[in-house]
């Protein structure tokens, strides 16, 4: 399921304003990539731009080839929702829709596409799915429990489920730790390091202990000043660019000597 | 080295204790109670109006507890005191016009209010009897045809403005919206009127076409609420959405819709309840009738506005039984908008979002 991005020459714009540019970067299937780097120079505005999740602002708009397994993800005739099938997202505040119940948010993905599947499917996916979330055990007993009942981390796990219910094959994930305690944290983290042996996973932290922690790559973005575009300054494994990165911007970011 | 030279004496003083300075909580009202007593007994022994006399006392009020209250709290706790009595007298105001009216329509509604107005219709009826029934039943059917024609239109025009409009067609809509909202409602039924004249020659009456006048006066109300709901559910819940490859129609109609849908079933009450009152596009364009008429494609049909006035300009030869059923109408008016208000209360229960 899980499977290769590479992304060439992608620049990002809000309008006339360039947000992005020149990012190329090949992200392995089977590995979990952290994009690091200080607020506003780029690095959610890229992962958004991965699911095409970007265009849905109104003006803004993506330069470059983002190729998937071969597949150009901006080529034409491509549809922005089954690009979203095959490329999940979780976002940076816990989101589950309020007007359903836990065991709907899970099949959220089946049920609002009008997909149609028998009681004991959807309730085995509902099954497996929380377990592969590590909230089944918590809420076993309550799925018909609105899933606004739940504790931040949990809805946060929720979000998770909902996502992988579609079997996607990446997983992008946007600052999922950074509105949760440091339980919760580590539960997510786990989480994470069980989802990369079937998803391709992308995850923007500001915690350089959590992208230490977790990833395999991790891509640093900087950004020159207020009104210029960010850029990705450096991408590799994870042990160079917090041991011995290349780049001093880098260096000078991982060791907190920033700004 | 510095030294912080301690406060003054009289500084430490007034710091003494955090309860100090404040009036027990019973004398605000106290004291407005003795000041709109004492208003009445000078009204009394001077011969003022009572409901003089109680303004006075409510203005001496005004300024009688904030000037006590400066005394002994201090100004910041003299202007609470005072923002507080403006607010309730607003209150006050305001409310006194809705209960006069009401206990007056009760009042006033009650001795024909019975079974018999509630069955009869006015065919051949002079002098005492005859009742509401058909103006009833026009009434109900006539608005809910307005109602069956705004809502889709109002809601698919909210739609468009809150999640497709971009633009100068966007911005002319809600203009357009504006102007309708401030359409004079006679202008409506005479627009209906002039409409149907022209397939169906002039001189035509039905009750479709005083439900077409009325559409147009709830459309605006309509969109305006709807657009305020829909503006209400927040953007992270439609992009959970299209993150899980929902196209962006089922997102409008299965996240969006759903999730304000407590909302729009109180802003289509508020529309219905808007309408549910107009007398003068109806006259131009329903007409009157004394006897039922369950069409609404054929012939007058009345409603209980209309049935007001029309009980009220003309009440017949004894005039007292005509104005007893005017009053009896409108007690009935007054009751069907306030079931209808509190089934909009069942059904946006029913669909609001579930907390625990």
């Amino acid at each position: 399921m899980s499977k290769r991005i590479e992304a060439s020459d992608l620049d990002i714009y809000y309008g006339k304003f360039r947000a992005v540019e020149q990012v190329n970067m090949t992200i392995e299937p089977r590995t979990v990539t952290a994009l690091i780097g200080p607020s506003g120079c780029g690095k959610s505005t890229y992962l958004r731009s991965l699911n095409r999740m970007h265009e849905v602002i109104p003006g803004a708009y993506v330069e470059g080839k983002v190729v998937m397994d071969g597949e150009d993800l901006y080529g034409p005739g491509v549809d922005p929702v089954v690009v979203r099938r095959h490329i999940g997202m979780v976002f940076q505040r816990p989101n589950p829709f309020p007007t359903m119940s836990i065991y709907d948010n899970v099949i959220a993905g089946v049920k609002l596409n009008g997909g149609r599947l028998r009681k004991a499917a959807l309730d085995e996916m509902v099954e497996n799915t929380l377990r592969g979330a590590n909230l089944w055990e918590e809420v076993k007993d309550r799925l018909g429990r609105p899933g606004s009942s739940l504790s931040g981390g949990q809805q946060q796990r929720l979000c998770i489920a909902r996502a992988i219910a579609t079997k996607p094959a990446v997983l992008l994930m946007d600052e999922p730790c950074s509105a949760l305690d440091p339980i919760s944290t580590l539960a997510i983290e786990d989480l994470m390091q069980q989802l990369k042996n079937d998803f391709t996973i992308v995850i923007v932290t500001h915690n350089m202990q959590q992208a230490a922690r977790v990833s395999d790559k991790t891509g640093f973005f900087n950004i020159a000043g207020t009104g210029k575009p960010g850029k990705l300054i450096e991408f590799d494994d994870t042990s160079i660019i917090f041991g011995n990165p290349k780049e001093k911007a880098t260096e000078d970011y991982v060791s907190g000597r920033f700004g | 080295m510095t030294t912080i030279s301690p406060p003054p004496a009289e500084v430490l003083e007034a710091r003494k204790s955090l309860t100090q300075g404040q009036l027990p909580p019973w004398a605000q009202w106290s004291m407005v109670s003795a000041c709109l007593v004492v208003g009445l007994l000078i009204g009394l022994t001077t011969g003022f109006s009572t409901a003089l006399a109680l303004v006075l006392g409510a203005v001496a009020a005004l300024v009688v507890v904030p000037a006590v209250s400066w005394g002994v709290e201090g100004v910041r706790r003299a202007k609470d005191r005072l923002a507080t009595l403006l607010v309730t007298l607003a209150f006050v105001l305001a409310l006194l016009p809705l209960l006069s009216l009401l206990s007056t329509v009760v009042d006033r509604g009650r001795h024909r209010f019975d079974w018999k107005f509630l069955t009869d219709d006015m065919n051949r009826v002079v002098g005492e009897g005859g009742g509401a029934y058909h103006a009833i039943i026009g009434t109900l059917e006539i608005t809910a045809a307005a109602t069956i024609i705004s809502v889709p239109i109002g809601v698919m025009c909210a739609v468009y403005l809150v999640e497709y409009g971009r633009g100068w067609l966007a911005r002319s809509i809600t203009l357009l919206v504006d102007v309708m909202t401030g359409i004079p409602s006679i202008v409506a039924g005479l627009f209906a009127f002039a409409f149907f004249s022209i397939f169906f020659g002039s001189g035509i009456r039905f009750g479709i076409g005083g439900a077409v006048a009325l559409s147009l006066l709830m459309i605006p109300v309509v969109v305006r609420s709807v657009e305020e709901m829909l503006k209400l559910v927040p953007n992270e819940l439609r992009e959970a959405s299209y993150a899980l490859g929902v196209a962006k129609w089922l997102t409008v109609i299965r996240v969006v819709l759903r999730t304000a849908a407590a909302g729009i079933a109180t802003g289509v009450t508020i529309a219905i309840a808007r309408v549910i009152g107009e007398t003068a596009p109806l006259l131009v364009i329903a007409g009157m009738a004394t006897r039922t008429n369950y069409d609404l494609f054929d012939g007058r049909m009345t409603t209980l506005p209309v049935y007001i006035f029309n009980s009220n300009a003309n009440p017949g030869a004894r005039a007292e039984f005509g104005l007893e059923r005017a009053w009896a109408a409108a007690l009935t008016l007054v009751l069907i908008v306030l079931l209808l208000n509190l089934i909009a209360r069942v059904i946006s229960r029913v669909f609001a979002l579930p907390t625990r």
